[in-house]
Order: structure tokens, then C-alpha cells, then sequence
């Protein structure tokens, strides 16, 4: 057992940040009003900022998009831990870069897909070329993911699909749906589903905005109408795309921005301790029980984040460890936000563009992305259950 | 970075869980809670021919020369079984204090004896103002005829009905910062003037109130320099806070086990309460729990093995452990309804010790002001 980061980690870990610190715009990390754990406030769904796109594309460069993969996909071949020191760096500096596509989709493709399909998708993903969303949830079909009615019908070369998607975050920045599609209606529901990838520009796909309760467009309702897809985008079998969805879930719930709780913790203590009425707010014991309350679990749940990545390096399969990490982190994300309107009061509820408004207004809008944390990539009811019936067994019925 | 035990302690882990599961059944465990001595002689003995009682001790002194981290996973397997006795007291208060302060003759003199399983010592520290800090400590060591001469009374002590050596915190020193005027001395139990109550506990462990009264002690029972015991105390308040969290995982774990198996087999409503989501769901909540505090433990125990910094690990172990390990223990209740209300279940057994434990050595509020300290605010 050893909790130090070998030479080579470090090593990582201090390029990490040098690079960080010499690329990252200007100002970034205080502008950025990314709430962590929170599905509503990530930089990318709203919008490709110019500078979003130069940032990713030096980090593809570095190979750093896609750094567990191995090297022949535009990977750097380093491990699962050096991959969690990257993440947890640039959470920590609200950084932007990696997306659905490096963190979900092409880790899949490489689990699941064909040698064919990792050489087409698994390097463009890697270079930061293209950007893929999740098509999953369905306005009938939301924890229930099985239940999904958008069909995928054969015809000739090509699966033609009918249906509409919902909570589809980011469908409007990227390039690609990575999709959840009914290829055989009539088998069982987990039996007949297929993973496949669809070109955003297919003629017959309508996005239309939602707006969530941050005041931001980050996510849609999406229509497909007689769109066209080659049969060929199918990732691994077709009809065995429930088994290829829960690996992908599983990537999905490892995706914890646990640096970003570290930030958000430090600017908290900051303020605490230059905010008071003659007294500062750090001095106050009541505020000090909170604030360590606070760093306690940032504690706990930061363990979880370094265990499934060191799972991953002993070719263990984190699958009830996601959950319990994903349940953990979003709690926390609510946790976090509760205890920070806690420590500023009133200016809590002010936000950004308001006079007075403290911590940038991240509090503010913290408190409303947050909700997204309990409910987004399956709800904390949801992982409670895999955790019980996947993880320890318990019955059905 | 590598988050695994070795092959050694995975062994460890299992041999001492499979032990104890044969050889402390709750029904010893019962027998020996309402026991005055607390512990079986019988049993006592078998742990020092496995090496345990000398485990952490260098083979130089009769001990087995593990790690303090192979401690903990031992204390894990005691925990799940809820093994009661004065190991604790003997290893992690008295034994290990006495590695780290006493000199070499005094290593010599108690530490082979300890490892084999021939004398129990315990810490007698707190007194009835039942905090953790020097200047609560009102019992005096004076000096008189080359020796010290102890007078006060002690409240909270484990095992000291059993004990042969005391580890006593006295005040010698009036001093501005009380920090600097303590020191510890090692007391024969069975000296004149030491009179030992036994208390009533709610998790029948033997904690005892020790008076003393004029106790004679030989000055070459002090344990390291007059007036320097403060920094010893703290050592090992440090090791036993993170010791006692290794115990409370194993007890969490243990909870949650037998919360599970029932939740299978229980039949209501024409299925397995199981298959209930408010029950899935506690029990998806003590994995977090369970699973929450042996990393954080873990990741302190290391630390304190190392002889790394890890007084905010330490403080963030307990905090967390202790109130995880009451709220499975709740969770664990609410699971087994009402066949968890009578003596005669075990689930009350892990409630009890969660309780006993989280106090000891500092509660959570305790420990967040540790951690708020090395927090800097």
C-alpha cells in the first residue's frame, strides 16, 4: 500500500499543471461557472467557446485527450492513475478539453468495437476533431433506459431511425449522437437495442433548445425523423447494445471533476476568512465545524475517485465502484453547495451579474446545478439500486 | 500510487477473520460482556502463540516486527468479530507507547512479557472532566524519597480491572502552557493506593474509574524525560485514534453483512424485504459507508505506518468512521425491526461499540476542530 505518487506520476503531475497554468485563457478558472458534479454548467454543452477549441486541441496534441488509451489509437499508453491525476488537475482548474466522446464513447469503441471501427473513430476522438453526445433518455424513457421507443429499422446498408430523444445535453455543439436505438421490437427490451453512432448533419434530425433552470441552454429535446445511418456505425453487435450502455454508463459515472471540489472548498475557506462583521467568518467555531464537515467528505469521496482508478490499472472492472463513486461525488456536488449558502448567507443567493454578488455568482448557480448532480447519468435512486441488486446480490422480487 | 494491502496482509486479514469467527462466537462474546474481566485467558493465549499480541513489535523484543498497518488489518478482523479484551489496550496504548518513549531497558523489560502474552497495561489518561487535552489533567506526580508519588483520580479507563501496568498521565510541572509540565509513568496496578472501580457500560466494555492515593512509583518507571510526556501522549492518541477506526470498520462491515443476509432471507408481504427499494437503498447506503471509511482508514493507518505527517488524516479517519459506523448500526436496526430490539440479537452489539467508539478518543465535533485547525482557519 502506498498513497505517494511514484517519480513518473509526479513527474505527469508537475507537467500537468505547468501546462495548465501556461495554456489555460486568462482568468478561466474564475470565469468558468462550472459547478462540479452538476450536468448543467459544463462549458461545452452551452457552447464551443473559441477558446475551448484551441485549449482541447493542444491538449489532443499532447495526446493528453485520451491518455489510458493505448498509443496506436492516439492514446499516450500511460495508466489509469496518471489519466486521474490529469483529470483531477484540470478539474481542479475548471479546465475544459476532454468530452463525451474521450471520456464515454471512445473507451467503449474500445472495449466493445470492431478493429474497423476504433481505427475510424478512436483517432479523430483522440485528436479532438470530432464531438460526440449521449442519445439515451427519451421522454418515456428516463431511469427505465431499457424502455427506450426510438427505432432503428434495417433497410438495405443502412438502419433508418424514427423517434425523439430528450436531456440531450450538448446535441447542438457536437458532431455525433452516440445513440441508443430498438433494432429488434419484438425481442425482450434489454435484448433488442443497439449503440450507434449518427452524423449530427444527417438530413431528418430537428434540435430543439430547452432551457434548464440555470437560465442555460445546455441541453434538448431532439427529433429523428427518417434519418439515415450505414449499419456500419453500429458499435460492436447489433441487438447487444444494453450490455455495451452499462460499460458506458459505468465510464460515464468514473467522470468526477474531484479536483474541482478542491477549488470550490479553497475559495470557500478564502472567503470565509476575509468576510466578518469585526470577527472574520473562519473564526466563528459554528463555521469551522461546517467547513471541515465539508473537507471531511471532500476527503471520502476523493478516496473513492483514486480507488476505481487503480482498479482500472489491475485490470479490475469498476462497475458497483462507479455507482457508489457517482452516488458519493453528486451528493457532494449538493453538499458542497448547501454548505457554501451556509458560510455566505444572503450573498449566496446573488447572482453573477448582480451588485454585491460574491464568489462570482458561482454559489448562486451552484445551488441550481446541483439538482442536475442527483438526477443526470442515472439518479442517486437509480445507483442506490445497482449498488443493492448488481453489488450485493439482494433480490429483484 | 497503489491502494492494495500485500499478499501478506490480504492473508492476515483472512486468517484472523476466519480465526476469530471459530473462536470468539457472540456467544463468548456475550459471556465475556457480562464477565468482570472482559476477556478469556483461554483465548488470550491462543493470540500471543499466533504472534498477534506481538505483532508490532521488532523481533528484537519478542514481537513478530509487523507494521503498524498490519495492525490495522488485524484490528479490522477484531472488529467485525467484536472481540472483547484488553488488546487494544495492551497493544496500541501500552505496548506501542512504550516502543516509542520508553528507554532500553524498559523496552526490555515490558515489551517481551507483552508479546507473549503475559501482561496487560492500559493508558489511564482522562479524568472526570473526560477531555483529551493537558490541561485537563489535574492528577500530580511529586517527587519524593528518589521516586514519584501520584495523586488524582482517572475516569474512562479501558481495562484497567485487568491491567498489570498502568500508563499514567500525571501533572509534575505547574506551568503557564500546561503542555510542558506533563509526564507519564508506568505504575504497577496492583500498587498500594490504587483502587479500581469497574463502570457500567452501555457497550460493556471495561472502562474503569482509578484512583490513586499516594502511589509510589520508582523513578525508573517514568517513561521518557520529566516533564516531556505531553508529546509521548500525543503519539499515542495519534496511533490509537486511527487503531480504534480500523476496529470500527471491521464492525461496519460486519453490520452490513448481517443487515444483507437478512434482507434475503426475511420474508413479508409474500417476498424477500430485500426486494424493497427502502431497503435496497439503506443498504446501498452503507456500502458508501463501510466502503468510505476503510479508504480514509486506511489511508491514515498508512501514513501513521510511514511515520508521515497525518494529523489531518487521522482526524478525518475518525470523524468520518465514527459517524459512519453509527449510521449503519441505525440502518442495521431499522433492517432488522423488531428482532433487533432484544438481547438476544447481535445487531445491538455493533451498536453499542459504534457509539463507545466514536466517543473514545475524541467525537466527530472533536476531531473537525482538528481538522479545522489544519485547515488554517
Amino acid at each position: 500500500m502506498d498513497f505517494r505518487l511514484s517519480e513518473q506520476e509526479e513527474a505527469f503531475r508537475r507537467e500537468v499543471v505547468d501546462f495548465i497554468e501556461k495554456e489555460l485563457p486568462a482568468n478561466w478558472t474564475q470565469e468558468s461557472l462550472y459547478w462540479p458534479g452538476g450536468y448543467g454548467t459544463i462549458p461545452d454543452f452551452e457552447e464551443i467557446d473559441p477558446r475551448i477549441e484551441k485549449f482541447r486541441h493542444q491538449l489532443a496534441e499532447k495526446g493528453w485527450l485520451a491518455i489510458a488509451w493505448p498509443e496506436e489509437y492516439g492514446g499516450t499508453g500511460r495508466s489509469h492513475i496518471e489519466q486521474a491525476i490529469f483529470h483531477e488537475r484540470m478539474s481542479y482548474y475548471r479546465a475544459p478539453g476532454p468530452d463525451v466522446g474521450t471520456l464515454i464513447s471512445g473507451p467503449t469503441i474500445l472495449r466493445f468495437g470492431s478493429d474497423e471501427a476504433k481505427r475510424e473513430w478512436l483517432p479523430p476522438i483522440a485528436r479532438g476533431d470530432i464531438r460526440f453526445w449521449l442519445a439515451y433518455s427519451e421522454p418515456n424513457a428516463g431511469s427505465d433506459l431499457a424502455s427506450i421507443q426510438t427505432r432503428a429499422i434495417e433497410d438495405g446498408d443502412d438502419l433508418v431511425i424514427n423517434g425523439q430523444k430528450t436531456w440531450s445535453s450538448g446535441a447542438h455543439t457536437s458532431d455525433y449522437a452516440w445513440m441508443a436505438v430498438r433494432t429488434d421490437p419484438s425481442a425482450p427490451a434489454h435484448k433488442g437495442i443497439s449503440l450507434v453512432i449518427v452524423n449530427n448533419k444527417s438530413e431528418g434530425i430537428t434540435i430543439r433548445p430547452l432551457i434548464n433552470i440555470c437560465g442555460t441552454h445546455s441541453f434538448n429535446d431532439v427529433f429523428f425523423d427518417n434519418v439515415r445511418v450505414p449499419s456500419r456505425n453500429i458499435v460492436g453487435e447489433k441487438d447487444r447494445g444494453w450490455y455495451y450502455l452499462m460499460v458506458a454508463l459505468d465510464f460515464e459515472r468514473l467522470v468526477v471533476p474531484i479536483g474541482g471540489f478542491r477549488r470550490t472548498l479553497e475559495e470557500l475557506v478564502q472567503y470565509s476568512k476575509e468576510t466578518g462583521n469585526g470577527q472574520a467568518l473562519s473564526r466563528n467555531p459554528q463555521i469551522q465545524d461546517i467547513l471541515a464537515e465539508l473537507a471531511i467528505e471532500i476527503e471520502v469521496a476523493s478516496t473513492f475517485f483514486w480507488h476505481t482508478a487503480w482498479m482500472l490499472d489491475r485490470g479490475l472492472v469498476p462497475n458497483i465502484e462507479a455507482s457508489v463513486l457517482k452516488l458519493v461525488s453528486t451528493e457532494l456536488s449538493r453538499k458542497l453547495a448547501s454548505t457554501a449558502m451556509e458560510v455566505m448567507g444572503p450573498y449566496g443567493q446573488l447572482e453573477r451579474s448582480s451588485k454585491w454578488a460574491a464568489l462570482g455568482g458561482r454559489v448562486c448557480t451552484g445551488y441550481l446545478d446541483c439538482i442536475s448532480a442527483l438526477v443526470g447519468a442515472g439518479t442517486s435512486e437509480i445507483q442506490r439500486n445497482i449498488i443493492a441488486l448488481r453489488g450485493l446480490g439482494l433480490p429483484w422480487s | 500510487m497503489d491502494l492494495g494491502l500485500s499478499e501478506e496482509q490480504e492473508m492476515l486479514r483472512t486468517s484472523a477473520r476466519d480465526f476469530l469467527h471459530k473462536e470468539c462466537p457472540k456467544q463468548l462474546v456475550r459471556q465475556l460482556d457480562e464477565s468482570e474481566e472482559g476477556y478469556s485467558p483461554e483465548l488470550w493465549r491462543k493470540m500471543a502463540g499466533l504472534g498477534w499480541i506481538g505483532l508490532p513489535f521488532p523481533e528484537e523484543y519478542g514481537g513478530s516486527g509487523g507494521s503498524f498497518l498490519d495492525l490495522a488489518v488485524l484490528l479490522e478482523a477484531m472488529g467485525y468479530n467484536i472481540l472483547p479484551g484488553p488488546f487494544f489496550s495492551t497493544v496500541v496504548l501500552g505496548g506501542l507507547t512504550i516502543l516509542a518513549a520508553g528507554n532500553e531497558e524498559q523496552k526490555k523489560r515490558f515489551l517481551p512479557e507483552i508479546a507473549s502474552g503475559e501482561m496487560i497495561l492500559t493508558l489511564a489518561l482522562t479524568e472526570p472532566s473526560a477531555r483529551y487535552d493537558a490541561a485537563s489533567v489535574k492528577t500530580t506526580a511529586a517527587v519524593r524519597n528518589g521516586g514519584y508519588v501520584i495523586t488524582g483520580t482517572k475516569l474512562f479507563v479501558l481495562d484497567a480491572n485487568v491491567a498489570d501496568y498502568l500508563l499514567c498521565v500525571a501533572k509534575t510541572k505547574e506551568t503557564a502552557n500546561p503542555e510542558e509540565g506533563i509526564t507519564t509513568f508506568l505504575v504497577d496496578a496492583r500498587s498500594p493506593g490504587v483502587k479500581i472501580t469497574l463502570l457500567k457500560t452501555l457497550a460493556r466494555d471495561k472502562q474503569c474509574e482509578v484512583s490513586f492515593d499516594e502511589v509510589s512509583v520508582p523513578k525508573e518507571n517514568m517513561l521518557g524525560e520529566l516533564n516531556q510526556g505531553w508529546p509521548i501522549v500525543q503519539g499515542v492518541l495519534q496511533k490509537a485514534t486511527v487503531a480504534k477506526c480500523a476496529e470500527m470498520v471491521g464492525g461496519a462491515q460486519a453490520a452490513l453483512d448481517m443487515a444483507v443476509a437478512y434482507a434475503k432471507e426475511r420474508v413479508q408481504f409474500n417476498r424477500p424485504i430485500g426486494s424493497f427499494q427502502a431497503i435496497q437503498h439503506y443498504c446501498a447506503n452503507m456500502v458508501s459507508d463501510v466502503d468510505g471509511s476503510r479508504f480514509v482508514t486506511y489511508k491514515a493507518a498508512w501514513k501513521v505506518s510511514e511515520g508521515l505527517p497525518a494529523t489531518f488524516d487521522v482526524a478525518v479517519a475518525k470523524a468520518w468512521t465514527g459517524a459512519a459506523y453509527e449510521r449503519v448500526t441505525l440502518l442495521g436496526h431499522q433492517i432488522f425491526g423488531a428482532i433487533g430490539f432484544t438481547m438476544d440479537h447481535d445487531i445491538h452489539l455493533y451498536y453499542r461499540r459504534a457509539k463507545a467508539s466514536e466517543m473514545i478518543f475524541g467525537d466527530g465535533r472533536f476531531q473537525r476542530g482538528i481538522v479545522a485547525r489544519e485547515m488554517d482557519l
